[in-house]
């Protein structure tokens, strides 16, 4: 198989996962196209290793060893990512992206009681929120 | 043990019973009255020890030297001369009565604990400055003093008096001591060592080339340390302080320090005519004006400040007509007497609740409160205005029969004028002193009106240490005229008839005048104005009424010196003079307008030109970056898409550049 075929489709995955995480604005959809584009480059990783192999310059493989981490890692990214939208969720009851401004410049808290109190009194819940909503 | 031991054990003992007593105040406050007490006392035991065995023979003299300091050596020396060993037994004597004293006085008083570990500190220091040899190891006692009157002086720092008081003994005396320490500079430099023996070598031989400008710096410390005009102003205000705390600054330390230098460097200011003529003039201007001061002043206890300063007059009196036996005999007399009229104001103002003599003048029986300290300030004052046979009478002819010793010339150390100066100035405080003293006790325990208040009798401890005291204030001048000449330079002390009759003349006819007066202004003033200014809480302990005696007298009276008692015979007697001397002749107003303004106008013009010059440039500079810094924050929408966007955009801008720098176009 040609190493265009590979290519061309990592490249339209990572296209569309780029798209995702531009234009979506449900978390969870923005962290899926976040695995579409690890997954297109994970392609990437394995066919070129096939090539490279087959010309034999590289014989360890290293490419697919590669693919492996980056397939663990992005287990462990998901789980932490979902985690966060799950509390964001709670906290929030949205998790549309638009509507986590918290680090916008001039922003304030947007509960009731340090409302009142202005920028002096952030109380430390919503310090956790706002933690929560940049991580 | 040798008496050097010893020796080192009297200051010493002080000093880490006040170390203990710091450490320990907190964790262990049941070992801090006898950490406070009990040092003093073995110090007071080893001293008289000192005494007994240097029994004025030939000087005790001992030097370590801890280190080469590359130029005049400083060593850690003891001289103990007569002068030295009594005054050291005088200083623990007082101290000693002070802290017993002080354990009933600040029964409940919270800080305690640092109060006494402060006036075994301040003993402690006026013992090095008494046994020491070296002028550099004497300086150290001499500034520990100093700031250990400012803690002490500002014990009540919750009254704003307090507060101003000890700032103001201490930036006095500071502003003697500056030119004090470059006059010890320079002495070192001219006799080329800090010992007093070899300085005292050094002035018989010539050795100092300019005498005069060195006892006039020195002096200046002096003045300012032993309340000398012009530097006698923090004195009456450092009233402030607990009583105990004056007894023992009035007495035995700090004041009689200034005294106490100037005899143990007697030949040094010998050398310089222009030097004993300034101490005459300062000695005389010092007695008269403090006399006639404490003659219109209402606080009890600044009418004993103002005597402490005439007192101190008489000794520095002594020390310009060269008889530094007089002045010192003078020393012991009354700090006897001093230190006892201090603790019996205490007692006063504790059963009376007011420190006010003219609220005391209208409080009937107010010496049936209180009967050990009617009877010992009674003997203490007779000591004070000179009454034979009680033991000012005997020191205060000494110094005038020195003074007419060197009138008549008999004498080549000071000059005549000078003795002209102690001798009138002497004669006329005299009967001022006498006539404040019948002033005082007449309007302290004789006064008419509601019957003073009766808190029982006052502790035991407060009673006793008075007529300890009072023993040497009856009996110390008579028994040591005779004996203390062996122990001094030999001069002789007992007092000439001239003086003597003149001095006890002048000294009745200013106590029968005033008695006079007081009869005559209590018999018009039979309507009198109720006054007073009373403790609010007179059943506390002493120290917490007499605190409140002090802060309630200005709010009161309108001023912390005076007050308007028609009845007051000082009054009548000064005439137009007694509001000029009832605010002390109005030096504080004049050192206001001299230092005071200028200091705050410059303090001003610092604060506008930092607030509105400096600030402006800063300012300025920051405006650039500010205004960067708000444009760039636009940019923060807060939308998480925009920055990937934003990253993807520079990405691509970033490859596109990488390819064309690398194929060459």
């Amino acid at each position: 198989m040609h190493l265009a075929y590979p290519a061309v489709l990592s490249a339209l995955l990572f296209c569309t996962g780029l798209y995702g995480v531009l234009a979506r604005r449900n978390a969870i959809l923005v962290l899926m196209s976040v695995e579409l584009m690890l997954n297109a480059v994970n392609l990437n990783l394995v066919a070129f290793d096939v090539w490279l192999s087959r010309a034999a310059e590289e014989t360890l493989h290293s490419g697919q060893a590669l693919a492996l981490f980056t397939i663990a890692i992005a287990a462990a990214e998901i789980g932490i990512g979902l985690a966060i939208v799950l509390a964001v969720y709670r906290n929030r009851g949205t998790s549309d992206i638009d509507r986590l401004r918290d680090t916008a410049e001039g922003h304030e808290p947007d509960d009731p009681d340090s409302d009142a109190t202005g920028r002096e009194a952030p109380a430390p819940r919503a310090a956790g929120e706002k933690a929560e909503a940049t991580a | 043990m040798t008496t050097t031991t010893l020796a080192v054990l009297v200051p010493l003992l002080p000093f880490l019973g006040a170390i203990a007593g710091l450490l320990l105040g907190r964790t262990a406050p049941g070992f801090v009255r006898p950490l406070a007490v009990l040092p003093t006392l073995v110090s007071l035991a080893s001293a008289a020890l000192v005494a007994a065995r240097q029994g004025g023979e030939g000087a005790v003299d001992a030097a370590t030297e801890l280190t080469p300091t590359g130029s005049v050596p400083v060593e850690l020396a003891l001289h103990i001369d007569g002068f030295a060993a009594l005054t050291a037994v005088l200083v623990t004597v007082v101290a000693g009565c002070v802290q017993i004293y002080s354990t009933g006085y600040l029964r409940d008083d919270p800080r305690y604990p640092s109060y006494a570990a402060l006036v075994s500190l301040f003993t402690s220091a006026m013992l090095l400055v008494v046994y020491s040899g070296d002028l550099m190891v004497l300086l150290v006692g001499w500034e520990v003093m100093g700031i250990c009157s400012y803690f002490l002086v500002g014990h009540y720092w919750e009254t704003p008096e307090a507060r101003a008081a000890s700032l103001k003994a201490f930036l006095v005396t500071k502003l003697g001591d500056v030119p004090f320490l470059i006059g010890l500079f320079a002495l070192a430099t001219e006799a080329g060592s800090f010992r007093i023996t070899r300085i005292l070598g050094a002035v018989a031989n010539g050795g100092i080339e300019h005498p005069t400008l060195i006892a006039l710096l020195l002096l200046a410390g002096v003045a300012g340390k032993s309340a000398q005009f012009p530097l006698h102003t923090w004195l009456p205000d450092a009233m402030a302080g607990p009583t105990p705390v004056s007894a023992l600054i009035h007495a035995a330390t700090m004041v009689a320090a200034g005294v106490y230098f100037v005899a143990r460097l007697l030949p040094l200011f010998e050398a310089s005519q222009a030097a004993m003529t300034v101490l005459a003039v300062m000695a005389a201007v010092t007695m008269a004006g403090s006399a006639l001061a404490a003659l219109a002043q209402d606080d009890i206890k600044r009418v004993l400040a103002y005597s402490t300063i005439g007192q101190l007059g008489y000794m520095t009196g002594a020390l310009a007509v060269a008889d530094r036996g007089a002045a010192v005999f003078h020393l012991l007399s009354h700090g006897a007497f001093k230190a006892l009229l201090f603790l019996a104001a205490g007692v006063i103002i504790h059963a009376a609740g007011t420190n006010s003599l003219a609220a005391m003048s209208r409080m009937g029986h107010l010496r049936d409160r209180v009967p050990d300290a009617y009877w010992t300030m009674t003997v203490a004052l007779l000591a004070l205005a000179a009454i034979p046979p009680f033991s000012g009478f005997f020191s205060k002819e000494a110094v005038l029969g020195a003074a007419e010793h060197v009138v008549t010339g008999h004498t080549e150390h000071a000059p005549a004028a000078a003795g002209w100066i102690v001798l009138l100035a002497g004669l006329v405080t005299a009967l001022l002193t006498a006539a404040y003293a019948m002033r005082l006790w007449l309007l302290a325990f004789r006064g008419h009106g509601t019957e003073a208040p009766d808190h029982g009798r006052q502790p035991l401890t407060m009673t006793v240490v008075l007529w300890v005291l009072a023993v040497p204030s009856l009996a110390l001048g008579g028994l040591a005229f005779r004996v203390l000449p062996d122990w001094f330079d030999g001069h002789d002390l007992t007092p000439t008839l001239t003086t003597s009759v003149l001095g006890t003349g002048v000294a009745l006819v200013g106590g029968i005048i005033t008695y006079a007066t007081w009869r005559h202004t209590t018999a018009h003033a039979a309507a009198r104005v109720p006054l007073g200014a009373v403790a609010a809480h007179p059943g506390g302990d002493a120290a917490r009424v007499e605190a409140e005696a002090i802060a309630s007298h200005e709010p009161a009276y309108g001023d912390i010196a005076y007050a308007p008692d028609p009845s007051d015979p000082g009054r009548l007697l000064l005439g137009p003079l007694h509001r000029h001397a009832a605010a002390g002749f109005h030096l504080d107003a004049v050192y206001s307008a001299l230092f005071v303004r200028p200091v705050r106008a410059g303090a001003s013009l610092v604060r506008f030109l930092d607030r509105e010059v400096v600030d402006t440039y800063v300012r300025g500079a920051g405006t650039l970056p500010r205004w960067l810094g708000a444009a760039v924050r636009r940019a923060q929408t807060g939308n998480l898409q925009t920055y990937v966007s934003a990253l993807l955009a520079g990405t691509v801008v970033l490859a596109v550049a990488a390819v064309l720098v690398a194929t060459g176009a």
